[in-house]
């Protein structure tokens, strides 16, 4: 069962893990970005998520709690940024990279007295049945219940931003947002609520690695996990479930190379850490020479009613 | 109005006129990760406050957390000995030459890098003996290991990381033959959630010692998560994580040095030299052994601390083979300083290439 001394079924379930913080963040800036704003805050609002989660975890010791204030932590915090970008017309690509730096100091001033405390972390879920599949059960059906909760949520975007009125509307601001105004929608009001969105699925996201993946509080934890984020929404067209096949190949790839390096496979290591940013690259290419990338047309345009 | 603000403005400038007059000096602090990160940038912060406590208002201390290697270091060097600063401690190895770099524009401001090995006028270079505690690191887990699979995160393929390996794995051997060392690589010193995934990666390969040479306390967390599993406080104590799986650690102190070596620019005495301290002068410190380590084991390890730190011992003493069986220490023969400063090659024994 062993592929160059890697157990596949183990090598799956961990890269599902490792990569639910990314898939989380994406698939909210996926919506954000539907909705024609551009939110490099991400990394601060996944820190925030982090440190809000791991401390409402601690003091109320259910984890379920932590993710619910996590993705409120998140959502708050965006919407400073939303309203600096939609009401006062800032420069969105400046406002998000603040918002970044924002969420980085708040969480270290916040998470202080938590550092080198444990967490009560997730249980897996090892659904009935399911989990007894020999092989499929342990690769992918005893997760913890975020894995799954991550995978519906990229199921309802998709719905959402597809077959329903909200999200044809959600796209139609995205794209032009002067004729959805001149049709009568609320542009702002339909931004702010996507960019709310966008913090609550990072703030989850954050709390994910604080409560599950490391699971503990420590300083400026998330590492860069938000600007993969941002990358994998490019990546993936914006199309939600692509950003699932992303964020999986991300992780998936990392946590590979490190099992290869673990089993000792005679492999350079240079070329097996580079590799998930090579395979990044590459498949970026591939979509950008087919063309037409499916960016919404007003993304990152600031919009204001008289125009 | 008008007036008050003027004179509150005036005051406060006289204020702060006075407090710049009352520190004597200023010493800057560059990290590579945050002051919280519970391990390496925790313990140089713990050197800093030290420092404060020692000279109180005589030194004004700054510091700058998270600071890349490389080239961003220079600018925040930089903009350190603009500020004012007298001595500036840069504490990660891959500031080495951008502190050479800063050092050459500001003749007058005195730098100490950590780890590093190129010094010049007005800087020293200081670095302490890890590897004797990871001999008694490898001590207990060549003793502790029944799987005999032996994991270790390593963060860069540098000489000092090298070394902790090399070390590491001659102490294992000794007391069991069979032990192996699986050995990977993260390119990284601090990123909690890639080295809770190396950590598991080597769990997953049957390892039931985890050594880690990056700094926060992922890996801790992830062995326990695994249970089974013991693992080693890594330039901290990391205390909370025992009795298990937490079972020791080694404890970087630098306060001491970091005094000292304010105190000689203080009194004007400040020149360059080179620092490398081990047990034996305190500077590495091998934390508790915990009750999850047999009485006998604890006995043996606190003896092999002991002798290395009263120099009876070295933990490179021959015979000793280079990993592709050339030989480079005769028996009773110890490695030079020079040759470990630049150590670039595994002992026999250990498997899979050094990253070039």
């Amino acid at each position: 069962m062993d592929f160059l001394g890697i157990n596949p079924v183990l090598l799956i379930a961990s890269l599902m893990v490792s990569a639910t913080p990314i898939l989380l963040a994406a698939i909210g800036e996926t919506v954000v970005e539907k909705s024609g704003v551009l939110n490099l805050g991400v990394e601060g609002m996944m820190i925030v998520g982090a440190v809000v989660g791991f401390i409402t975890a601690v003091n109320t010791e259910n984890p379920a709690i932590g993710f619910v204030t996590a993705a409120i932590a998140g959502a708050l915090l965006s919407t400073i940024f939303a309203t600096l970008v939609l009401h006062l017309k800032s420069n969105q690509v400046a406002t998000g990279l603040g918002l970044t730096l924002v969420g980085l100091g708040i969480s270290a001033l916040l998470g202080k007295p938590y550092e080198g405390i444990k967490s009560p972390t997730l249980q897996s879920l090892d659904i009935p049945i399911l989990a007894d599949i020999p092989i499929f059960g342990r690769m992918l059906f005893s997760h913890d219940a975020m894995v799954y909760v991550s995978i519906l949520i990229v199921g309802l975007v998709w719905y959402t931003l597809k077959y329903t009125r909200a999200g044809l509307v959600l796209r139609a601001v995205g794209e032009n947002h002067d004729a959805a105004h001149a049709l009568g929608y609320k542009v702002i009001r339909i931004r702010f609520l996507a960019i709310m969105f966008g913090g609550a699925c990072s703030g989850l996201g954050g709390a994910y690695i604080s409560l599950v993946r490391v699971p503990q509080w420590t300083e400026g934890m998330t590492a860069g996990a938000g600007w993969i984020a941002l990358a994998i929404v490019v990546f993936a067209s914006w199309k939600p479930w692509r950003t699932l096949i992303g964020a999986y190949l991300f992780g998936g790839i990392t946590v590979l190379q490190l099992n290869l390096q673990a089993a000792g496979v005679a492999i350079p290591v240079e070329y097996l850490s580079m590799s998930p940013f090579l395979i990044t690259i590459a498949v970026l290419v591939i979509i950008s020479a087919r063309g037409n990338q499916g960016a919404p047309a007003s993304l990152g345009r600031p919009f204001h009613a008289s125009n | 109005m008008k007036l008050k603000s003027i004179l509150t403005s005036a005051i406060a400038a006289v204020a702060l006129g006075t407090a710049a007059i009352a520190a004597d000096i200023k010493v800057g602090f560059v990290y590579v990760g945050p002051v919280g990160d519970g391990g390496w940038t925790y313990e140089h912060d713990q050197g800093r406050k030290a420092v404060v406590e020692a000279f109180g208002d005589r030194v004004e201390t700054i510091y700058q957390e998270n600071v890349p290697e490389g080239a961003d270091s220079e600018r925040v060097m930089t903009q350190m000995a603009l500020q004012g600063a007298d001595l500036i401690f840069t504490t990660s190895f891959g500031y080495m030459d951008p502190t050479i770099n800063v050092a050459k524009k500001f003749p007058n401001v005195k730098f100490e890098h950590a780890t590093g090995y190129k010094r010049a006028d007005n800087v020293s270079t200081y670095s302490a003996r890890f590897y004797e505690g990871r001999a008694v690191q490898g001590h207990i887990a060549g003793k502790m290991t029944k799987t005999n699979k032996i994991g270790y995160i390593g963060s860069f393929p540098i000489p000092e990381v090298i070394r902790g390996i090399n070390s590491a794995y001659i102490h294992a051997k000794k007391v069991n033959p069979d032990v192996e060392f699986n050995i990977v690589w993260a390119y990284t010193w601090f990123d909690p959630a890639k080295e809770a995934d190396a950590a598991n990666a080597l769990i997953e390969q049957g390892c039931d010692v985890v050594l880690q040479h990056t700094d926060s306390t992922a890996p801790q967390a992830a062995a326990e998560k695994a249970g089974n599993v013991i693992t080693f406080g890594q330039a901290s104590d990391m205390a909370e994580f025992g009795p298990l799986p937490r079972v020791s650690s080694i404890i970087d102190d630098w306060g001491p040095y970091y005094v000292a070596r304010t105190q000689a620019v203080l009194d004007g005495t400040w020149t360059s030299m080179d620092t490398w301290d081990g047990i034996g002068p305190g500077m590495v410190k091998i934390g508790e052994i915990s009750s999850a380590v047999p009485a006998d084991i604890k006995a043996e390890a606190e003896a092999l601390r002991d002798a290395l730190g009263s120099g009876e011992y070295h933990a490179f003493t021959g015979p000793l083979n280079k990993q592709d069986g050339t030989p480079w220490l005769a028996a009773g023969e110890t490695a030079d300083d020079g040759t470990l400063a630049g150590m670039n090659f595994y002992v026999e024994g250990l498997t899979g290439t050094i990253p070039q």
